[in-house]
């Protein structure tokens, strides 16, 4: 353990410059229309809204506020494509249309990654190397299933649905889009989506890029707004199937929403994952792999590691060893290089995370967080650690959605698994240890969708993600992400 | 036949079925049910909301261990049943009979119970290899998707299948390692709780299959709001009741699984009766030395 | 002196308490320190940095005292068209070679490092390698690099490898002793781990990864492992150890990407050549020609660079 006398000193001395991705390659509209049939239109009522950029509070551009009567629009050009062109496609060249997203998607991905750290504000590092190249992997591997449907439902037939609906969050804006339209082009199903408010450019980017690779018009239409358009969406009789990513509280009114109609629906909601730290962990990794779990996109993160549970034996090592790793991440301009953590999306999640701090402090708890210097102006949260807090306490319960974890101690397995279990949430969980029989013990007991084992927070478009219990329904990617845009027959 | 050597029939009590017990229902209520004629057959309970309370805490209790057993000690247990059911056939093929279906009708559908048992025995140890994935992540980890139940589900069963429908319900959930509470049909309970019995007797521990009887539109909302029940299954409901039971479900976000206009002759032998009360998890680990 | 002697000096650390690692995981970690962007002043103090870091190479066994002096005269003179750089941290040469070092090297402020103990391959007797290592300090090497057996090592013989490093230690005298894991033979992170807290705990002012014979030589997995057993030491007894990678760091950008791993693993207090040196030959070129490309603007050619 560390003493006063050998702390490690990571301030002063040799610090990095300034190093910014340029900006000069990237093309934004002072002015987006809906993407509907396959063109740029008008709003009905004319309406615009303003979308900024959190770093710095600029206004980056205006993109339409769509009405239900523009949701009209958009549900009956998914349904003129599906039944005389999408619907009809030979299979395979329905892949070919999808592959083609999948490449011009890298072939921009520079100017997509940086326009994705403007308007949402994660780091340049986060979405040039994890956003926008697991959106283009997600298109090629979605592509490639379009023609062999059949080897997926052993003893089935798959057929596609009709309209799919899709309203996705504002947290991995391109990547959620990618995660809802390419398994859904791939089944056959044509697309209204909606963007989050707050980041709706990569949507409508990638709406050129659609139109780009040639997409008969209407198979994809992108339509921005608020969440009256995701309730039109969700509401419109002609939309067979909705999709949602976004928090508990919404889902839950959609499942209401859709109670007696005949709309299949899968949901991606909240979590409020526990990462297991046992003694015998590979404790170095172990910490990486918790600084990744909460510290990813400013925590804004369905199934971040938001509750660190740490076996009491090393609970201070690990503890010490953190602070010392959230002194080495660098928060400020998301286009920056080096920038580890970004802005925070909104004012008003911002303000959501700084009640949760309150709430922190007001139950007793301990908190911590690094010393790091944070930009005047723009939404920012510097990583933040609650110790000494309990299974009571609402920072333990409540997902807060920001860089700010929950540390928890326990002394045996069981204990650590009741802890982890003791949640509405199931989306996701971690468990650091270097012995494989407690990793299967843990990894079966733990009831959520997606359980890490010795890492943290990795996607993959082959890699079926989603919760149990209040987490949501189904799966988005891998062979199991076909079933939300299927339906089954004998 | 003189008075003296008549023998008075023993009536059975239709008692409720929880926690691996046959109590009558806390709530002290039945209900008379007649035949075509209108003749009593039976008093059935009328089992209320908090049986049904009682049967989740029974399920939730049971649901650990009966996931963990083994698929193969699962399967073995399915196949117990179904041979349980075939010593007491005769007196399923009298309850069918006696709730109006014609002596043919009410043996084959007993037949096909049956054999819809041994169907979901086999399938114990094999569903999990058919729907389980290794998936090929581009970084230097393991990755495989797995089953595994999705816990406590509760079930409406079908009205008027009452045997087969039952079965066809209850058989895929607990194959895939689920606990249930199932509400039998209301106008044809008698099979529902001798196939309780039949249940009792063949190793199926207490509190995976519970079964209650009394009135759907009583008891639909408890059903479907319970916050620790994980899925629920409703049969041949309208839309009114897929409405209702699904806005209550959405509470906890239950998993809403609809069997209306099934064909339980034909439409549910196949293991995507079981993947619907399956969660899939995926695991993640590093490939390193 | 014989093994017996130093057996009760000093205490064996319990490598059963060393954490385990993971490689995926450290990878990981590595990687993430490859994607920081050191540019403009920042990319010029750590190339001058790097410079005086360097511990400038020569182990062959086509060695002579020509090749020898010629650099010297480079580690004295790097580039003396470009005023206000640094000289190297020392030069590292055989034994039989330090004494035509220490001639060159007369009045400079550049250390003498040897190699000993029977490098590389350190298959040999305790004796002749003390005898090896007290010859070298006799000829003036202010540094002893020193090679653990491996293969004892391997075989599970931590005592023999602990008492062999005290015993060497003993032997250098005012010598600064750098310990080579030779990671490159042992295999698995969790080993140069392993191997690391025995160094420390056995002596070693420095612990350094390779000889530069054996491939993989240095690479930035195991001196990030390294890097944590040395912090998780510091931790632990207040006392600093310095870290030397060596071998196969031979352009400036990875050198700038070692520096980084170096400062947000174990900070600021090791960030000079008291605390942190690269084991190289042709490193020095590549940072020089980088230095002057950041001062003119313009991509050098290594034609305008002396190969000594």
């Amino acid at each position: 353990m560390a003493t006063p006398e050998n702390k490690l000193a990571f301030d002063g001395g040799w610090e990095y410059d300034p190093a910014p991705e340029s900006t000069d390659h990237i093309n934004v509209a002072k002015r987006y229309g809906l993407f509907i049939n396959g063109e740029f239109v008008s709003p009905e009522n004319g309406r615009y809204f303003d979308t900024i950029n959190p770093a710095t509070e600029e206004k980056l551009s205006r993109v339409a506020d769509a009405s239900e009567a523009d949701v009209d629009k958009a549900v009956r050009a998914a349904r003129e494509a599906y039944r005389t062109t999408w619907g009809r496609m030979k299979a395979a060249e329905r892949g070919k249309y999808i592959f083609r997203i999948a490449r011009i998607m890298q072939e921009r991905a520079r100017e997509f990654s940086v326009i994705e750290s403007l308007d949402g504000g994660k780091p340049i590092r986060e979405s040039r190397d994890v956003d926008i190249p697991l959106a283009a992997a997600h298109f090629f591997y979605y592509a490639g299933w379009a023609d062999k449907l059949e080897y997926a439902f052993p003893g089935r037939t798959a057929k596609s649905l009709g309209v799919a609906g899709q309203i996705i969050p504002w947290n991995f804006p391109l990547l959620m889009a990618s995660w809802k339209i390419a398994p859904a082009l791939a089944c056959g199903n044509t697309v209204v989506l909606k963007p989050a408010e707050t980041t709706p450019l990569t949507a409508l980017k990638l709406a050129e890029v659609i139109a780009d690779a040639g997409l008969p018009p209407g198979v994809v239409n992108i339509v921005t707004g608020a969440g009256k358009a995701g309730a039109a969406i969700v509401e419109h009789p002609d939309v067979d199937k909705v999709a949602f990513t976004g928090s508990t509280n919404v889902g839950r009114g959609i499942q209401k929403a859709l109670a007696g109609s005949n709309k299949k629906y899968t949901l991606e909601l909240g979590g409020k994952a526990a990462n297991i730290v046992f003694a015998d962990a590979a404790i170095d990794q172990a910490v990486e792999g918790i600084v990744n779990g909460i510290f990813f996109n400013q925590g804004h993160v369905c199934c971040a590691g938001s509750r660190l549970l740490v076996q009491e034996s090393v609970a201070d090592e690990v503890i010490e060893k953190l602070k010392d790793r959230m002194e080495t991440l660098i928060v400020g301009d998301p286009l920056d290089k080096n920038t580890d953590i970004g802005a925070i999306n909104s004012r008003m999640q911002l303000e959501k995370i700084q009640s949760y701090l309150k709430v922190g402090k007001a139950e007793g708890a301990e908190m911590h967080q690094s010393s790091c210097r944070v930009p005047k102006s723009g939404y920012w949260c510097r990583p933040t650690i609650f110790t000494g807090v309990s299974q009571s306490n609402r920072v333990v319960q409540e997902e807060i959605f920001g860089p700010v974890l929950a540390i928890q101690t326990f002394r045996r397995y069981d204990e650590a698994l009741i802890k982890a279990n003791n949640t509405p949430y199931g989306l996701s969980g971690g468990i650091w240890t270097d012995k494989g029989s407690k990793i299967f013990k843990m990894t079966q007991n733990i009831r959520a969708g997606v359980v890490w084992a010795n890492t943290f927070n990795k996607f993959d478009p082959t890699s079926p993600f989603g919760g149990y219990k209040e987490s949501g329904v189904g799966r988005e990617g891998g062979l199991h992400g076909l079933d939300a845009y299927v339906k089954l027959g004998a | 036949m003189s008075a003296k050597n008549q023998r008075i029939a023993v009536a059975k009590t239709y008692k409720i079925y929880i926690g691996g017990k046959f109590p009558r229902t806390e709530s002290g209520r039945y209900f008379a049910l007649e035949d075509k004629k209108g003749n009593v057959i039976a008093n059935v309970c009328r089992g209320s909301r908090k049986d049904f309370r009682n049967a989740v805490v029974a399920a939730r209790k049971a649901q650990s261990g009966w996931a963990t057993a083994s698929a193969y000690l699962r399967g073995q247990v399915l196949y117990r049943i179904a041979e349980m059911l075939e010593g007491r056939r005769e007196q399923f093929v009298t309850e069918l009979v006696l709730q109006g279906a014609t002596q043919r009708a009410a043996e084959k559908e007993i037949d096909q119970s049956i054999d819809r048992l041994i169907y979901f025995a086999g399938w114990t140890d094999k569903y999990q290899q058919i729907f389980s994935a290794v998936n090929p992540v581009s970084s230097s980890h393991f990755n495989f998707s797995v089953l595994e139940p999705t816990g406590v589900v509760s079930m409406l069963a079908p009205e008027d299948s009452s045997l087969l429908g039952l079965i066809s319900n209850i058989a895929p959930a607990i194959a895939g390692g689920n606990s249930c509470i199932v509400l039998a049909s209301e106008s044809k309970p008698l099979c529902a709780i001798s196939f309780a019995e039949v249940l009792h007797a063949s190793d199926v521990p207490g509190g995976v299959v519970n079964i209650l009887t009394g009135f759907r539109a009583e008891l639909t909302e408890y059903f479907a709001s319970h916050m620790d029940v994980n899925a629920v299954i409703y049969c041949d409901g309208g839309k009114a009741v897929a409405r209702t039971v699904q806005v209550l479900a959405a509470e906890n976000i239950k998993r809403v699984i609809a069997r209306n206009r099934l064909d339980w002759d034909s439409d549910a032998e196949n293991p995507y009766l079981i993947r619907d009360t399956q969660e899939v998890k995926t695991t993640w680990h590093p490939i390193g030395s | 002196m014989a093994l017996a002697a130093v057996k009760k000096s000093g205490r064996l650390p319990d490598l059963s308490r060393v954490p385990a690692v993971d490689e995926v995981g450290v990878n990981e970690r590595v990687a993430r320190f490859q994607t920081r962007s050191i540019k403009k002043s920042s990319k010029v103090e750590a190339l001058k940095l790097i410079l005086s870091m360097i511990d400038l190479t020569t182990l062959e066994g086509q060695d002579t005292p020509g090749k020898v002096r010629q650099l010297c005269q480079k580690a004295i003179h790097l580039h003396d068209t470009m005023p206000g750089l640094p000289h190297v941290a020392a030069v590292c040469v055989y034994p039989t070679m330090v004494s035509v070092a220490k001639e060159v090297l007369q009045g400079h402020d550049i250390n003498i490092a040897s190699v000993a103990t029977a490098f590389p391959s350190g298959m040999s007797t305790l004796s002749v390698k003390l005898d090896d290592t007290r010859m070298a300090v006799a000829a003036g090497a202010t540094e002893i690099d020193m090679v653990i057996s491996r293969g004892a090592f391997l075989a599970g013989d931590y005592r023999y490898v602990f008492d062999e490093i005290v015993a060497v230690k003993e032997a250098c005298g005012d010598a600064h002793l750098k310990v080579i894991l030779e990671t490159g033979e042992l295999g698995t992170l969790d080993r140069v781990r392993k191997a690391s807290v025995l160094a420390m705990h056995a002596g070693a002012d420095f612990i350094k990864t390779s000889t530069g014979k054996i491939q993989p030589a240095a690479t930035m997995q195991v001196t990030l492992v390294m890097l944590q057993a040395i912090r998780d030491f510091y931790h632990d007894t207040g006392k600093m150890i310095g870290m030397k990678p060596a071998g196969g760091i031979s352009t400036a950008k990875l050198a700038v990407h070692y520096l980084v791993m170096l400062r947000e693993t174990l900070g600021n207090a090791w960030m000079t050549p008291e605390w942190f040196r690269f084991g190289a030959s042709t490193l020095a070129n590549d940072v020089l020609m980088q230095i002057v490309k950041q001062s003119t603007g313009v991509y050098q050619s290594s034609d305008y660079f002396s190969k000594d």
